[in-house]
């Protein structure tokens, strides 16, 4: 199944690009997805847990199990205002 | 809509008092022109448009709740910002000073703390830094975690 996985800020920056779509095995969590990121993306590494996290727009906990079509995204320190 | 990449009109904000209303609290958030004594000439706000949306909703909901009788209105602007440009204002009106200060203060730290979004300072000579606050002043972008 394939889920779309959004990056910001400094994320955007480390990953080079603002999105893509990632072929992933049903049952996978949020928190397994991370990990996978993790190893792929140096920059994630200096994270000792995952960062806050959001699927389709609503923050979530590393357990969600995601599904086809979910929009993810890991957000790193806001900072708004 | 609580997001905008145009300037925030300031003056239609403060237009929003009802009759019933005895005070006007404006908070504006402005960029500045230094950082932990590092020059800033610009920021470049970014984010997650749709959540943000939502969250600043909640903002609103929960300020509302928290204090009854404040009509609260929150503009965050995205984009890039020079220095003096507003990026955020805050109004809140009600019967009475005390509830306006209060919900006022309340919505820009709950902002701070839900909302994501980003900004990037901009140095003189082009680089950028993403602003990443930590420990008391860390946001979680999200209100569950």
């Amino acid at each position: 199944m394939v889920v779309r996985v959004l990056y910001f800020a400094s994320f955007r920056d480390a990953v080079g690009r603002p999105e893509e779509e990632r072929e992933i095995p049903p049952g996978t969590r949020v928190s397994d997805l991370w990990e996978i990121l993790s190893r792929e993306v140096p920059a994630f590494g200096r994270f000792p847990r995952m960062p806050p996290a959001a699927v389709n727009r609503l923050s979530t906990v590393g357990h969600h199990t995601l599904e086809d079509g979910d929009e993810v995204a890991y957000l790193p320190p806001v900072a708004g205002g | 809509m609580y997001l905008t990449h145009d300037t925030i009109d300031l003056a239609a904000f403060l237009a929003e008092a009802r009759p019933s209303d005895g005070a006007v609290c404006l908070f504006v958030g402005v960029v500045r022109n230094e950082s932990e004594g590092k020059e800033t000439v610009a920021i470049e706000y970014q984010a997650y448009e749709e959540m943000a949306e939502l969250e600043l909703a909640h903002v609103v909901a929960s300020v509302s709740q928290e204090w009854p009788g404040a009509f609260v209105r929150i503009c965050h602007r995205v984009g890039r910002l020079s220095v003096g440009e507003p990026s955020v204002a805050i109004l809140v009106t009600a019967p009475h000073r005390e509830t306006a200060f209060a919900a006022c203060r309340l919505a820009i730290e709950w902002l701070k703390e839900w909302a994501p979004i980003w900004k990037k300072e901009i140095r003189p000579d082009g680089s950028g830094e993403w602003v990443e606050p930590t420990g008391r002043d860390a946001g979680h972008g999200t209100r569950n975690t």
